[in-house]
């Protein structure tokens, strides 16, 4: 399947993938209008910084998904895509995603969306803001 | 002490759409953005912006401009701002001024002065989306005529020659005053394109030697980084005399940029500065440069063509002829409004002359006095569009040489601060940081992308004026009128009036 | 092939979805005495809380039996397992079966108390049908009586506030969430709910019912109007026991872990029966022994490995842990592992974060409020990864996988 991947050697920590990121999920048409409500990163994709390295980390989608076989409500599901999506009228903000993912790529989305994580942006025509915008292609979304 | 100096640029920030991301404080080297934790403000430190836009372009909710200050001195023609403020810098610091790219003064440029012709009736225009169109270029120099021999193979001695898809070359830029980045960029773009780059003085780094094919090497007066298998690294071999931007002067890359890796591609050490001499300490006359030019060949088994790069100056039609004359294959003149990594502001903005009127003059003392076919001309020095290039080819150049073009291709907003060091964009830095910043796999399409577009131009020019073959352009100074021009500038460019 | 499932727990669906991967054709049949399809247990205090519906609640879509192909058999208790004829023994009838899987999970355990019988409403809380039934008793004048301070307690507790008037706790062990937490990550849970207004009766237990009202061994006297009892689990073991089946296991104190004994694909001691779930014993890397681990994660990644394995398909290695994600009453925590070793504590910005290291391995984590990124930490419990390769200053600060260093990272990430 399609992933999204981040080559470090371009990535340069400047975290508007991470902006973008929100936007998309916010479902807003005007960027600006994704964070009015005091919205804020980290959404589904997270910069970390390691000894001048750079590199943006989201969900791997992973082929034995331990968030989706741990999650008590059933909220979590592959969709026709590959991508691991959320059901939000189903998720109860348990947080045993967190608790089980790997990576680190699901956060708590505050009371009005329990969780955030990347669904590589299956609204927006699975084109993921991410590597649309990331100024320095350094991120990409490719056949494994 | 009194700082006398006040911001030329004012940054500013829409409040409504700014969404506090600080991509702006990440982005800038400059350090103009900082944001204040404690009471969560975004502040811009106006003196440290060199409005390169690095923050404008990358702020996502598009709320930040930069307007030039309208802080003013009482107003005069003679003292301007940058005069005073020129003043106020020396008496600081003592120092000649630096700046960067091309000069910002106000000379004419003649190719906006300059219009193309075109085929109405009689002596039909061409489509080149439905006939042949041919751009193909040879550089070099070109046999008088061609003999056979008896059993019909050609006789004549063919002359190493660069064979090149389009008429237009990237210049010289030293690897050290770009990043590597940059220098990649252009080689994968020059091997794409099927033309050639140039390593400028600064020798040629070793992940780039694959692209040998479509790389010119460069020999100057400091001789960094030559040795044998760079210049077997070339398919031709530039001789740089002077540059257009600072002609009579040398070069000066500061200790700073000096890496691991610079330092190793100029065979100098680490954090040494890296002085080009003003002249060629063994050239001081025509048989000096044909003897540097035969050693060369000598070297390379007189199979690449030595192309010679001078500045445009005063005289440039006699320099030209003694070049031609000194077994050079190429002639490349540099015109003043050229660009460059670093130069004494003085020198960038007030010595040497325009390209439009060199290249005019040394194509008609060449063909004067019968030597034209003896070397192939190339012009640089603020080729700005395909036009500027039709323009060029029909007042006598073979090719040309872009570099700011590619730069601004690149990402370069001209912000003339590159002697800093702290290019935002990745390309006049050694940085590693901001080298990053330009991924070559984005940046050598956008070179391609914009080498093409000129190349579909030109093609769309030339077929307009009926013609199918860009050796029929060359020197075709028919195709040229002079618009609002003294007669004396008409006849140094020799062309007509328009109207005429 | 014939699969037959006792139980439908996400186990059992775990299964289902392993063996369809792996068998499009076989035939599937889910024995079950619950009356609804499968529904993750834990959510029934989130039912209570109002935060999901009966509706919501299904695990997997409504279709997903009939997309699997497999026949459900709703209120149909499996009864008896013969190993020797391959059958399994519902309502007097017998079913043949190629693997069978044991997913009977688990039975609230009630200890005997003097005058229980004569409670008139009292629940466990383990079933949807149990929250069900405690709904129609709930009301802003009513008493609430939790026995039992663990994690089912304590979610009891919080599905249960603000529909009753009054909420009660009383446990044997001296701190709530023994099981979970230390001694400060319990004080810090116990100080929050009080806040709220429960009543906590420790170091107590009742010694003998009224109708609506409990004697403490302490003399306390507790009127209430719904009891509920929620002291832990025991594992349904009987049907394979009885067919004679290893589940228990013994210890060094003499008294046996009991559990269905499995190996590493799920398998029991009895040929073709593999058992997975609460019913069943797992290994925890964290201590290095087997022991119960009632968790659902664990539940639905044993079933698929009992899936894969009954229908011939690739096992995943898996190492099992506790881990426990939840909030009560808006103070959220994660934990997971065994709270052994040196105790690291970097609380932050309100945060209780401690680590428990031992032998160069992180063994546990306590944290509460602030569990940004916790997978992290239990991907490093679960790989035992040395705590000495990792930048441990930075991961305990906020966890990352740089600290885990880029060659890791590169691996994971990389394509």
């Amino acid at each position: 399947m399609k992933r999204v991947y981040v080559n470090e050697e371009w990535c340069l920590g400047c975290r508007l993938c991470e902006y973008w990121c929100v936007f998309s999920a916010s479902g807003e048409k005007h960027f600006p209008f994704a964070f009015d409500g005091g919205a804020k990163p980290p959404a589904g994709i997270r910069v970390e910084s390691a000894g001048g390295i750079n590199f943006a980390v989201n969900c791997r989608h992973c082929d034995d998904p331990l968030c989706m076989k741990s999650c008590i409500s059933g909220a979590l599901s592959r969709d026709d895509h590959g991508a691991i999506r959320i059901d939000k009228a189903k998720c109860v903000g348990c947080h045993t995603c967190i608790a089980m993912c790997p990576y680190g790529c699901i956060v708590s989305g505050g009371e009005s969306m329990p969780i955030k994580k990347c669904q590589l942006c299956a609204s927006r025509d699975y084109t993921p803001q991410c590597v649309s915008h990331c100024p320095a292609g350094a991120i990409v979304f490719e056949e494994e | 002490m009194i700082d006398y100096i006040q911001p030329d640029y004012e940054v500013v920030r829409n409040k409504d759409l700014c969404i506090k991301c600080k991509v702006c404080v990440r982005q800038c080297a400059n350090e103009v953005h900082v944001y204040d934790e404690k009471r969560d403000v975004l502040f811009a430190d106006n003196s440290k912006c060199v409005n390169c836009h690095r923050c404008v372009t990358l702020c996502p909710a598009k709320a930040l401009k930069i307007v030039k200050t309208d802080h003013c001195f009482k107003p005069s023609a003679n003292y301007t701002k940058e005069i005073i403020y020129d003043i106020y810098r020396q008496a600081d610091t003592g120092g000649v001024l630096l700046s960067s790219m091309g000069t910002p003064k106000d000379y004419p440029v003649y190719w906006d002065k300059i219009l193309i012709n075109a085929s109405q009736v009689t002596n039909p225009s061409i489509d080149p989306l439905r006939e042949p169109m041919e751009i193909k270029t040879f550089l070099g120099r070109k046999p008088e005529k061609i003999e056979y021999a008896a059993d019909g193979s050609i006789k004549t001695e063919k002359y190493p020659n660069l064979e090149l898809k389009t008429p237009i070359m990237f210049s010289a830029m030293s690897y050290g005053s770009i990043s590597k980045n940059a220098h990649m960029c252009l080689a994968r773009a020059a091997e794409e394109l099927g033309t050639f780059y140039n390593t400028g003085e600064g020798g040629l780094h070793e992940d780039l030697y694959k692209y040998s094919p479509n790389t010119i090497v460069q020999v100057a007066s400091g001789r960094f980084g030559v040795h044998a298998d760079y210049l077997e690294a070339g398919q031709a071999i530039e001789i740089k005399i002077g540059q257009g931007a600072k002609p009579g002067i040398g070069g000066h890359l500061p200790g700073q940029k000096i890496g691991p890796d610079v330092s190793r591609t100029r065979m100098i050490p680490m954090g040494a500065d890296a002085i080009s001499p003003a002249p060629h300490h063994d050239i001081y006359s025509i048989e000096d440069l044909r003897q540097l030019v035969f050693s060369l060949k000598e070297a390379t088994d007189y199979k690449k063509p030595i192309i010679v790069k001078i500045a445009a100056v005063h005289n440039i039609a006699a320099i030209a002829s003694g070049i031609a004359r000194s077994g050079a294959d190429v002639i490349a003149i540099d015109g003043m409004r050229g660009g460059t990594g670093a130069a004494p502001s003085r020198i960038r903005d007030n010595v040497g002359i325009p390209i439009e009127l060199a290249l005019a003059s040394v194509d008609s003392r060449l063909r004067e006095e019968g030597i034209r076919n003896n070397v192939g001309i190339v012009v640089g020095g603020s080729i700005r569009s395909s036009a500027d290039v039709v323009k060029a080819i029909a007042l006598g150049a073979d090719a040309v040489y872009i570099a700011t073009p590619a730069l601004l291709a690149l990402g370069c907003h001209l912000c003339r601060s590159c002697h800093s060091g702290k290019c935002n964009w990745g390309i006049a830095t050694q940085s590693p940081e901001l080298v990053r910043r330009l991924n070559p796999d984005i940046g050598y399409k956008r070179l391609v992308n914009l080498v093409t577009a000129w190349s579909h131009e030109i093609m769309e020019m030339m077929g307009g004026m009926g013609i199918n073959s860009i050796e029929a352009l060359r020197g075709n100074r028919l195709m040229l009128r002079g618009i609002g021009l003294s007669q004396k500038e008409l006849d140094i460019l020799g062309i007509g009036h328009a109207g005429e | 092939m014939k699969y037959i499932i006792i139980g439908n727990g996400v186990s059992s669906v775990g299964a289902i979805e392993a063996i369809r991967k792996n068998d499009k054709t076989g035939s599937i049949t889910v024995f079950t005495d619950e009356k609804f399809p499968c529904y993750g247990r834990p959510l029934i205090s989130y039912y209570l809380e109002g935060k999901t519906s009966t509706d919501k609640m299904s695990y997997r879509g409504g279709n997903f039996y009939k997309d699997n192909n497999v026949t459900l058999k709703l209120g149909a208790a499996i009864t008896k397992i013969d190993p020797t004829s391959k059958t399994v023994t519902a309502g007097g009838k017998e079913y043949a079966y190629g693997k069978l899987l044991v997913a009977t999970g688990s039975s609230p355990f009630v200890p005997p108390t003097p005058g229980y019988d004569r409670v008139k409403n009292k629940f466990t809380f383990i079933r949807l049908s149990d929250a069900l039934a405690i709904e129609k008793h709930v009301g802003a004048d009513k008493r609430a009586l939790i026995i039992g301070a663990g994690l089912t307690g304590l979610k009891c507790a919080e599905g249960l506030y603000g529909r009753v008037g009054k909420i009660t706790v009383v446990d044997m062990a001296d701190r709530v969430l023994p099981a979970v937490t230390d001694s400060d990550a319990s004080g810090i849970v116990r100080a929050h709910l009080e806040s709220k207004g429960m009543e906590f009766f420790l170091s107590d237990s009742v010694a003998e019912y009224e109708e609506n009202a409990a004697v403490l061994k302490s003399g306390r006297r507790i009127e209430f109007d719904i009891l509920i009892t929620s002291v832990g689990v025991r594992p349904n073991v009987s049907l394979v026991a009885d067919a004679g089946g290893a589940v228990e296991i013994p210890t060094e104190t003499g008294r046996p872990i009991r559990g269905i004994v499995v190996d590493e694909t799920q398998l029991t001691t009895l040929p073709d029966v593999y058992a997975a779930g609460d019913c069943t014993l797992s290994y925890d890397v964290t201590v290095g022994c087997a022991r119960m681990l009632a968790l659902q994660p664990n539940a639905y990644l044993q079933g698929e490995t009992a899936g894969n394995a009954m229908s011939g398909g690739v096992t995943f290695r898996r190492d099992y842990l506790p881990v426990n994600a939840g909030g009560f009453l808006g103070l959220h925590m994660i934990t997971a592992g065994s709270y052994v070793g040196d105790a690291i504590t970097a609380n932050a910005d309100g945060a209780f974060r401690r680590f428990f290291v031992k032998d160069d391995r992180l063994t546990g984590f306590i944290l509460i409020g602030g569990y940004d990124r916790a997978g992290i930490l239990t991907d490093m419990i679960r790989k035992r990864t040395p705590v000495s390769n990792v930048d441990f200053e930075e991961m305990i600060k906020q966890p990352a996988l740089g600290a885990l260093g880029m060659d890791y990272v590169r691996a994971v990430l990389g394509k």
